[in-house]
């Protein structure tokens, strides 16, 4: 290095090296500390028993989608097959308790979610020694066979697995202290909620280390990742093997909470569900997962009350937002980020104004959607239990030629509308970017 | 013993044909488009059920033509509509676009057929047995199936190295810029594949259908199998998607056939097995009972000792 | 006598039936500035992916300082001294100006796949790619994804990750490649800076800028070195002429 350019570069060095100080830390910290907030005050306002099971579930499968994340957002590794290090832990978990139980261990449950992520990580770094000798299609193809080769394999082992009905266990058998034994939901809830708040933050410290940094430069460019030094497969190694540690916490979280552990926790279905709620949160920021956690479990609880064929829905809102929103819910929030950051609060009302007149049409197509949806299924499965339906608490006869006309008028009318607001969001976003960019040029 | 090979073969055989038909048209989608088709298994089981239900109105024959062109075009649409957008996104999300059509197929065939097997038969033409090898009858269909497969091949051998299209579809398999700087309409062709590939899944869905299981989760079980066959072949390689649809063809047919198990070979040269323990039940599995996850074994073996597959070149 | 920085001895690349390099053999000692020079196809680039590992020779070997590392992988040749840039700009893309810098002085600061400490509090790595950004000129672009930038700021961004890591060989595949005139002085100055003391071997097409910082050059045709000396015999080589520079020169 020249001296001059050591020179200049010293000065502003130590300008840059100022250490950081007490209020950088409470900034840090902060956000933290409001979550945690958060998630205990969460069933004073939500105190129904079903809410509680909900919270729960949400609390889970944030973990779980956290650190699917890992893998795809951070490493830009596709795995079809991650629910075998969350299925394995809980399976390690309820084979644990039940020895705890047995042997009368003094062993209290919040410890027991450890066993989970022992169980991820020694999985994890077995499997992962095979799969990350590949990368990119190759690896996500590998990922699929190995969760086929341990769900059929639950057949097979049936000791480990249980056969059909799985593995049962007692969580309130373990050892209690402070007088409490976990029967309660509520109780199990705060567990939960307590090992969902320790592994976010242990994620999101890993996000700002030398590894995590590393990890997203080998996501971007492989290849210029090993011209500065580092080896990408060791890489994706130690990523695989720290997403499957959290991954078996998440499992064993779940084990806790149903008591119960059977091998479709291992299987494609649920590793397609961690896959659909990472995605559809947002794989590009750490904050994604975690809305498409909470959104993806409200669903799957809410729409199976309400249809048959909630799944089918689930699908469709997947290929919607593959195609349309690839950076997930988090991703259009994020594009708003320099509306925000501009502080042009009235162009984000216009905005969303416009949003909203595009929201009616839309509405209208989704009710048209649904409307084809539900018919076609009471036509064809559930014809047996005759064609009158309900569909948004309006009774329709499925057979009869009167609601297929709606569903036309509703579906082909309804896009048509949409499409024509289309420019008009359209030009509402280039006047409300320019004025914000034209402001901070001015300033 | 010798039946038992005999039979065995040529049923090994016939399976491989079958994951042949569906692995060549994934590996050419693969080449051509850089995109592995998540949803490929699931056109097979359109082609099934599309045979089943046009069959139910026109008869086998005509739904042996009909559901594959149908189930081509739906192939094609699907590229035409979906595919193209999708593809200024990324190879993730062309994968997961795929994922999320296979899920959504899946549903859909649910919705309409149900979740059990659909009453698909051999038709009567076919239903009788074309010899008899020592005293097992072997059927017809499964000649039939047989010398479809292999005349389909034959077939796309020609078109593919005879005619211009087929030259045109060589060269955009490697130099699909070039190509459409030479004035042909690549995304065209591009549809033209996928169409092409997925009619192919469809016809080894029409005529494997009466021969399997007709039910909405033959998808979800060959799937696996067939990206099995594609990594163990290689990506992106044609001879070797055709070795390793034979390899596990056979290897997985023979394996139905073997009764034994690793307590029967210890207990041969005298080793008695652990009783107990979690893994116990290992010493007891017969060789059958495993043939299901043979494929997935297989892929961990070429992992370890053969990372880019049989007649795989380096990584993409 | 201390060994060369890069010593190639009889190297040769095929690829199928097509011979690539054609036995070449080069000797480059610590502190140079080696300028590689030759028509389109000559087989440059793959020289250099032959030195940094990026492709495997059919025949002959690379050692550096003495060491032979042939057929080592990438990042093994890296940690041992050599890094290079690319022709096609190899940056990533969607981290910031500042993140692509400093992923690249991680490895060399000992850092390697530490998961166990914040990379916020390592005073080291911020103040070294700070430096880099300084020499690059880039400090005021830091938060800016490398995605999105200029040409020529992508391609200062793309020697800033090369020098990171602060490796005692360095090699830069047409650094001044699309540049105008007056990016192309900058670069060159850069370059001048940032190889003080240190090997540097250069593919380069502009000639302006290769007699200006070369201390040798080798000319590279059909994959074998015809030519190789100081630029002002070079310039008078008759065989260079004809194959390369005009014999109008």
């Amino acid at each position: 290095m020249s001296d001059v350019a050591s020179g200049v570069a010293n000065v502003s060095a130590r300008v840059a090296l100022s250490q950081p100080g007490a209020a950088a830390v409470v900034r840090l910290a902060a956000p933290w500390f409001a979550l945690a907030v958060a998630f205990a005050i969460l069933p004073v306002i939500f105190t129904s028993g079903s809410a509680l099971t909900m919270l729960s579930l949400m609390g889970i499968m944030i973990v779980f989608a956290l650190s699917y994340n890992m893998l795809l957002g951070e490493t830009g590794l596709l795995s079809f097959g991650h629910a075998v290090y969350y299925g394995l832990g809980g399976f390690l978990v309820v084979h644990a308790m039940n020895t705890v139980i047995h042997d009368r261990l003094s062993v209290p449950l919040p410890v027991i979610p450890l066993v989970g992520g022992f169980s991820g990580l020694l999985f994890g770094i077995i499997f992962g020694s095979v799969s990350t000798r590949r990368a990119g299609t190759a690896f996500a193809m590998i990922s699929l066979g190995l969760g086929e080769l341990v769900a059929s394999s639950s057949l097979i082992l049936r000791g480990f697995f249980g056969g059909e009905e799985g593995v049962s266990t007692n969580r309130t058998k373990l050892l209690h202290m402070f007088g409490l034994n976990f029967g309660p939901q509520i109780q199990v809830y705060y567990l939960i909620a307590g090992w969902c708040l320790l592994s976010m933050v242990a994620m999101y410290a890993l996000t700002r280390t030398p590894f995590g940094r590393i990890c997203n430069a080998v996501r971007e460019n492989p290849e210029r990742a090993q011209f500065v030094g580092y080896n990408p497969r060791t890489v994706r190694f130690i990523a695989f093997s720290l997403a499957g540690l959290f991954a078996g916490i998440a499992g064993g979280l779940a084990a806790i909470n149903f008591e119960l552990v059977n091998s479709s926790e291992v299987g494609a279905g649920q590793s397609g569900l961690v896959l659909l709620a990472a995605y559809i949160g947002g794989i590009g920021s750490f904050i994604g997962p975690v809305i498409g956690a909470v959104l993806v479990t409200w669903l799957e609880v809410m729409l199976s009350d309400v249809t048959d064929v909630w799944q089918l829905y689930f699908g469709l809102l997947f290929i919607g937002v593959v195609m349309f929103a690839p950076n997930g819910i988090a991703g259009l929030i994020m594009m708003h980020a320099p509306l925000w950051q501009a502080r042009a609060y009235g162009s984000m009302l216009r905005l969303a104004l416009t949003y909203l007149v595009a929201l009616g049409p839309a509405l209208v197509l989704l009710a048209g959607l649904i409307l084809v949806i539900e018919m076609t299924y009471h036509l064809s499965v559930k014809a047996s239990e005759g064609t009158a339906i309900s569909v948004f608490h309006v009774a329709l006869d499925a057979a009869s030629v009167i609601p297929w006309v709606a569903a036309a008028i509703l579906t082909l009318g309804g896009f048509w509308l949409f499409r024509l607001t289309w420019p008009v969001v359209g030009a509402a976003w280039h006047e409300a970017f320019a004025q914000a960019l034209g402001t901070r040029i001015a300033k | 013993m010798l039946e038992l090979v005999t039979i065995s073969t040529l049923n090994g055989v016939l399976y491989g044909m079958l994951l042949f038909l569906m692995a060549s048209g994934l590996t050419l989608i693969f080449s051509m488009m850089g995109v592995l088709n998540f949803a490929h298994a699931s056109f097979y089981m359109l082609g099934a059920f599309f045979g089943f239900q046009i069959g139910q109105i026109l008869g086998f024959w005509p739904a042996f033509i009909v559901a594959p062109v149908l189930v081509g075009g739906i192939g094609a649409l699907v590229e035409r509509y979906g595919l193209r957008n999708v593809h200024r996104h990324g190879p993730v999300a062309e994968l997961l676009f795929t994922f999320g059509l296979a899920f959504v197929i899946e549903e859909v065939v649910q919705m309409i057929w149900g979740k059990g097997p659909a009453d698909y038969r051999v038709p009567a033409s076919l239903d009788f047995s074309a010899f008899t090898a020592f005293s097992t009858n072997y059927p017809a269909y499964k000649m039939f199936e047989l010398l479809t497969a292999i005349a389909i091949f034959a077939v796309l051998l020609a078109v593919l190295t005879r005619t211009r299209v087929g030259l045109i579809i060589q060269a955009s398999l490697t130099h699909s810029h070039m190509v459409a700087m030479l004035g042909h309409n690549v995304p065209r062709v591009f549809m033209l594949v996928f169409g092409v590939g997925t009619g192919l899944a469809a016809v080894a869905g029409v005529i494997a259908g009466p021969a399997l299981v007709t039910q909405s989760n033959m998808a979800g079980l060959l799937g696996p199998i067939l990206f099995v066959v594609v990594v163990v072949g290689g990506l992106g390689s044609l001879a070797g998607a055709f070795l390793a649809s034979l390899l596990i063809g056979l290897v997985q047919t023979f394996a139905v056939s073997i009764n034994l198990s690793v307590a029967d070979v210890l207990g041969g040269i005298g080793v008695a097995p652990p009783v107990g323990g979690p893994l116990f039940d290992l010493w007891n599995v017969t060789v059958a009972q495993i043939a299901p996850i043979i494929p997935y074994l297989l892929l961990v073996l070429i992992l370890i000792f053969r990372p880019t597959g049989l007649l795989g070149t380096r990584e993409h | 006598m201390t060994a060369p920085a890069i010593e190639l001895t009889d190297l040769h690349k095929n690829f199928g039936a097509t011979r690539i390099i054609r036995g070449v053999s080069l000797r480059v000692p610590a502190g140079e500035r080696h300028a590689i020079i030759g028509p389109n196809g000559a087989g440059k680039s793959t020289l250099f992916n032959l030195i940094s590992g990026r492709l495997t020779p059919t025949s002959g070997t690379v050692q550096l300082n003495g060491e032979n590392v042939t057929g080592l992988p990438p990042h093994q040749i890296n940690r041992r001294g050599v890094a290079r840039s690319f022709q096609v700009t190899n940056i990533f893309p969607r981290l910031s100006v500042w993140e692509n810098v400093r992923c690249a002085v991680l490895w060399s600061l000992g850092y390697k796949y530490a998961f166990w400490r914040g990379i916020e509090g390592l005073a080291d790595v911020r103040e070294r790619t700070e430096i880099i950004l300084h020499a690059i000129d880039l400090i005021d672009r830091r938060g800016v994804q490398a995605g999105v930038l200029a040409y020529a700021e992508q391609r200062a961004l793309e020697i800033g990750i090369t020098i990171a890591g602060g490796a005692g060989i360095i090699l830069l595949d047409e650094p001044s490649a699309g540049m105008s005139v007056a990016e192309a002085a900058r670069a060159v100055a850069l370059i001048r800076k940032v190889s003080e003391g240190r090997t540097l071997i250069m593919i380069e097409h502009d000639m302006g800028v290769v007699f200006d910082l070369a201390d040798r050059i080798s000319v590279l045709v059909y994959g074998q070195i015809i030519a190789s000396d100081v630029p002002a015999r070079i310039k008078r080589d008759s065989a260079v002429q004809t194959a390369y520079l005009g014999t109008a020169a």
